[in-house]
């Protein structure tokens, strides 16, 4: 009873905060990092139920981001589509994809799994290339427009700003009534052991496969997002890169915490936002040209966290104020 | 160019580049089988050969002999360092822990590897400095020929080590019931770190051998590895033999698809064949139930 008022006195802050955060953001730059930290939240999101609440893995998620926005630039840009109406037209595509690939793939485990899904994000990323006739290759698809509510055009970044965040709140809120309800429990009871789920009668694969397609989902309207965002749609951003960045953001997050998307995908881009420009100044130091320093510094705190905090920001922060409670009440 | 000339220029590069993702295979499957361990970091050990090979070879001027067998080290103490410094902490953490560990690492050695040798490509010489020889219509380079050469002389070498040297022996027993070989004096924890260190130098030779064909660059890693990592599920993980035979299957198709169908598309190719792989028989071809050594 009192976690479930904690959660919703937490989600009502969140949203408030959320609301209240462009007043005193105001430099345009750091409002679209913001929107960039709202679609990776909303992809880690689903990530996060996929990943934290059913035990699965997903190493090609970037694939269903870019299918939903290769869906939205392909029917808005060609064919004059409503970007809404183009929008579920993508989610429809993607949940189609989802469901044709997580029959076979879930029936998976492990490593193999981890593969299959990895593979799967390869061959789609080589068809964002190559059939150039629909993507337009490298090159993409430029002049994605806007969407628009109610004749006002999202062509702000605040604008933007509260679209993104206002799904990824829904999404959130939604995260949470999962956990709570009955598929959430068969969810967790899947996540820490699949057989013994299936002798209490529970249909293991539907619920992999329903939980694999939500997450999809939630990742095709992200990769929409991000199409209508940077007006151009190009399969550079839907690659094993940045299927691997999304799983670093629902891991780091916390896996199975409801807030560990956005603190993940908080964290993470703004990692690279702070290691560009100190990477700029070693190379400066030393003499040479401009540094990536960004990549190896990854690469050792994603390795650092795991060793020291692998259970993610959000639950190692929960693990900590539970351990001070009970120090409290038993002293 | 005739059909059959065009079938064995293919079967050329498909078998060339079969033996290094055999090579590479045979890597994960080395550290698979000590640790259970799916070390994605396996691709960057390729990459760090090939570009030490460069410096040693090319930059400081070291003769082919003496530079080959030094980088080959290098990747061994690379990989030992990995297990040392990184897996160790690591030994009871859940499957995508580790996964994402060892991604964890190579996007380190990549990035570190930019930092230090630039985004460029650089160029090794081939190891006998003769122009490709013509079967028919097809041409063959001479680097292949040292490619197949080294690979059938490394696998017999690996063959040698694995029955006759008290190492290799230990790591099969190892590999075979852990605690079956703690009761006969092998130390796990050894056995362990030199898989690591033998994978290190494994994947080092394979880019040392390929360079001289594909040029070698910061990121040549990331994609050899998911192949190497491909034919080695494709074998059945677990399997040294299904290792060679995934890997050279592989090259051989992805080598076909690119000729005959689109280059483009070759890469889909690897893993496409890997998915129907897993669909059917997720353990592979030559994988039995645990797919054990």
């Amino acid at each position: 009873m009192m976690r479930r008022l904690k959660t919703r006195i937490t989600l009502i802050a969140f949203g408030v905060a959320l609301l209240a955060a462009p007043l005193v953001v105001r430099r345009p730059y750091h409002q679209s990092i913001m929107v960039f930290i709202g679609i990776n939240a909303l992809a880690a999101t689903g990530l996060n139920l996929l990943m934290g609440y059913a035990g699965q893995v997903s190493l090609g998620h970037a694939a269903f981001l870019g299918i939903g926005g290769y869906t939205s630039a392909v029917l808005t840009v060609n064919h004059g589509a409503n970007p809404w109406l183009a929008m579920i037209a993508g989610v429809a595509l993607t949940v189609l994809v989802a469901w044709v690939m997580g029959v076979p793939t879930l029936r998976l485990h492990g490593h193999y799994l981890a593969i299959a899904t990895l593979g799967f994000g390869m061959i789609v990323n080589v068809i964002f290339v190559e059939w150039r006739g629909l993507t337009g290759g490298q090159s993409g698809i430029p002049g994605v427009p806007e969407p628009s509510i109610a004749g006002v055009a999202l062509d702000t970044h605040v604008r933007f700003y509260y679209l993104v965040w206002a799904c990824v709140y829904a999404a959130t809120v939604a995260s949470a009534n999962i956990a709570k309800s009955r598929p959430g429990r068969a969810l967790r009871a899947i996540s820490s052991s699949e057989l013994a789920a299936q002798t209490a009668g529970i249909n293991t694969a539907r619920y992999k496969l329903h939980v694999f397609v939500l997450s999809a989902a939630l990742a095709s309207l992200a990769g929409s997002m991000w199409v209508h965002y940077i007006n151009f749609a190009n399969p550079e951003p839907f690659n094993f890169a940045y299927s691997i960045e999304l799983v670093v953001m629902a891991v780091l997050g916390g896996l199975g915490n409801i807030w560990g998307p956005a603190v993940g995908a908080g964290v993470i881009t703004m990692l690279s936002q702070v290691l560009q420009p100190a990477g700029r100044l070693l190379g400066d130091w030393l003499g040479r040209a401009v540094i990536d320093l960004d990549v190896p510094a990854f690469g050792l705190i994603l390795v650092l966290m795991l060793i020291f905090l692998p259970r993610g920001v959000t639950t190692s922060l929960g693990m900590l104020f539970q351990r001070r409670r009970s120090a409290g009440e038993a002293g | 160019m005739s059909i059959w000339s065009q079938i064995l220029q293919h079967a050329f590069s498909g078998l060339t580049l079969g033996s290094i993702y055999a090579i590479i295979a045979l890597g994960f499957t080395i550290i698979y089988n000590a640790t259970e361990i799916v070390n994605f970091a396996q691709g960057e050990f390729v990459m760090l050969g090939a570009m030490t090979m460069v410096t040693l070879h090319v930059g400081v001027g070291l003769p082919l002999w003496l530079a080959f067998p030094l980088s080959v080290a290098a990747g061994g103490i690379v990989g030992s360092l990995l297990e040392r410094l990184a897996l160790r902490r690591l030994r009871n953490s859940s499957v995508l822990t580790l996964i994402i560990v060892t991604i964890g690492v190579s996007i380190f050695l990549r990035g570190a590897a930019m930092i230090a040798w630039g985004r460029n490509a650089m160029l090794l010489p081939p190891f006998s400095q003769r122009d490709a020889f013509f079967v028919g219509q097809a041409s063959i380079m001479p680097q292949s020929l040292w490619v197949l050469g080294v690979t059938v002389a490394l696998v017999a070498g690996l063959m040698l080590f694995y029955s006759r040297t008290l190492v290799g022996k230990g790591m099969r027993a190892v590999a075979i019931n852990r605690y079956g070989a703690q009761l006969v004096g092998v130390s796990p924890p050894r056995m362990v770190f030199w898989s690591f260190a033998l994978s290190g130098a494994l994947g080092a030779s394979a880019g040392i051998l390929i360079a001289p064909i594909t040029l070698a660059v910061y990121n040549m890693g990331t994609m050899l590895g998911l192949k190497g990592f491909a034919a080695a599920i494709f074998g059945g993980l677990g399997s040294s033999a299904g290792a060679i035979m995934g890997g050279i299957t592989l090259g051989l198709l992805e080598s076909f698809a690119g000729g005959f169908i689109s280059s483009g598309y070759k890469d889909a190719v690897a893993f496409l064949i890997l998915l129907a792989v897993l669909f059917a028989k997720p353990t592979g071809m030559l994988g039995g139930k645990t797919g054990r050594q």
